[in-house]
């Protein structure tokens, strides 16, 4: 197997494996909190599900490593190419018609992603996950405010009552959006599904799905 | 209408492989816009010989599109800012009166440059040695029919082979990445029973020559498909990715 390392598209692979894995954490992640726009005693009940458990912790691990995994071939990955693009570079270049912005800029916007993600780890998983593991049921925040470990509604109203605090996370959902849109795009080109009859600007289209699907096999 | 404009072009000149290129800015008067950008050059180099000069070396062949032996970055497209034509193809028509042109050899680490705007596109030639043909002798033309193969297989093995390994993919890419060439290449041959038998031997074969000369890792930015003189589709990308992902899983 070590052609995964050494050759281009091994390496590619393991990015858009590790990408899609991430995405359906997100997606995981994201149908648990909507159940906090409804309810915030449903919220704490998932809350305290997850907790401290130990398939929980165990997840989170699994996860660590995934993202050490992604981040670390971006970063190889970006150097190799930067090499291959030569020391000389263009006096004067410009972005074909039809290249989105966020398909040269993938890896910039990880970063401010990845910048992002460390504040809402400090914010939530810190105080919820970390604290319930170190054997603590209530977390001080750094204005004195306590709140339980389980009580997540709690912590999303603590938070998000600061604007700075929502101002902070619109920025990471729309950088995080580009991130996704040629992201998940490219990760299904890379697994041999082809946009055959649509355009190639790297936006999802419901028939998107249906297209990668019924065109991915040659024979 | 075509009339005469007067036009400056800015030229990277650089004398040998090893040396540190630079710069030059010459002024041309009453070029016809009927004329083509390699005769715009030819003028140029007229005048620079006539001065007792070193004319600009550029590569060209054909200058009927075909050969794949012109390149030239242009106002930071290559082929120039006409779409889907080579540069021999390109008209004078494209720019206006006063305008400065600047041109640039292709910049790659896989092309090294060989003088001014002559690069090295020899790697192509190794990829190719090492997978992007049949080896046995197909004999001549077979009769009609006497091979069927389907309508659309046999129109995307045409649209892939017209790929004319000019390198304007590499030169285009931000990750000087060669994955359109070679993906055309395999997919010329994948697509047709007679090229499907090598068709894992081959994909393994060129990528890892590909990799080996060099050349980046495909971020999928699709900039080569829109600066392609040939129109070559990303889809032959996913093709090869599918080739070369299928024949490694078998091992």
């Amino acid at each position: 197997m070590s052609w995964l390392i050494n050759s281009s598209i091994g390496r590619k692979l393991i990015m858009s494996v590790s990408g899609i894995v991430l995405v359906l954490f997100l997606l995981f992640h994201l149908s648990m909190n909507v159940a906090a726009v409804f309810s915030a005693e449903a919220y704490n009940t998932i809350c305290s599900l997850l907790g401290s458990n130990w398939y929980a912790v165990a997840a989170t691990a699994v996860l660590a490593a995934i993202i050490a995994l992604h981040f670390t071939y971006a970063t190889l990955l970006t150097l190799q190419n930067r090499k291959a693009r030569g020391s000389n570079r263009y006096t004067v270049s410009a972005r074909p018609k039809g290249v989105s912005w966020a398909s040269q800029n993938m890896f910039v916007i990880g970063l401010i992603v990845c910048g992002f993600f460390i504040l809402h780890l400090s914010q939530f998983w810190y105080n919820m996950m970390f604290t319930e593991v170190l054997g603590h049921e209530e977390a001080t925040l750094c204005d004195g405010t306590t709140i339980g470990t389980t009580d997540g509604a709690a912590f999303i109203e603590y938070y998000f009552s600061h604007l700075w605090v929502v101002v902070a996370y619109l920025i990471w959902y729309t950088a995080l959006w580009f991130h996704l849109t040629h992201g998940i795009w490219s990760a299904f080109k890379l697994s041999g599904g082809t946009m055959r009859y649509g355009s190639n600007d790297g936006k999802l289209s419901p028939t998107f799905w249906l297209r990668s699907s019924s065109s991915a096999s040659p024979e | 209408m075509d009339k005469n404009i007067n036009i400056k072009v800015k030229i990277w000149r650089q004398r040998s492989p090893k040396e540190k290129g630079f710069f030059e800015t010459y002024n041309l008067e009453n070029i016809s816009q009927g004329s083509s950008f390699l005769e715009m050059l030819d003028i140029l180099n007229e005048k620079l010989i006539n001065e007792g000069k070193e004319p600009v070396v550029f590569d060209h062949d054909c200058r009927e599109g075909i050969c794949g032996m012109c390149s030239l970055y242009i106002n930071g497209h290559p082929h120039g800012p006409d779409e889907d034509v080579t540069t021999c193809q390109l008209h004078m028509r494209k720019f206006h009166d006063g305008e400065t042109i600047t041109v640039e050899p292709w910049r790659s680490a896989g092309f090294p440059v060989i003088r001014d705007l002559m690069v090295n596109r020899s790697a192509f030639d190794e990829i190719m040695q090492a997978g992007g043909y049949v080896s046995v002798n197909t004999g001549g033309v077979p009769d009609a029919n006497s091979t069927p193969i389907a309508k659309d297989k046999a129109e995307m093995a045409m649209d892939a082979a017209a790929c004319i390994g000019c390198g304007a993919c590499v030169a285009t890419c931000k990750n000087g990445s060669a994955m359109l060439f070679v993906s055309a290449k395999v997919s010329q041959l994948a697509l047709l029973p007679q090229g499907r038998i090598e068709a894992a031997r081959r994909a393994k074969a060129m990528v890892a020559k590909m990799d080996e000369l060099g050349f980046g890792n495909c971020t999928n930015t699709g900039a080569c498909e829109q600066e392609c003189p040939k129109s070559i589709s990303i889809t032959n990308i996913a093709r090869l990715n599918r080739e070369f992902l299928s024949a490694k899983f078998k091992d």
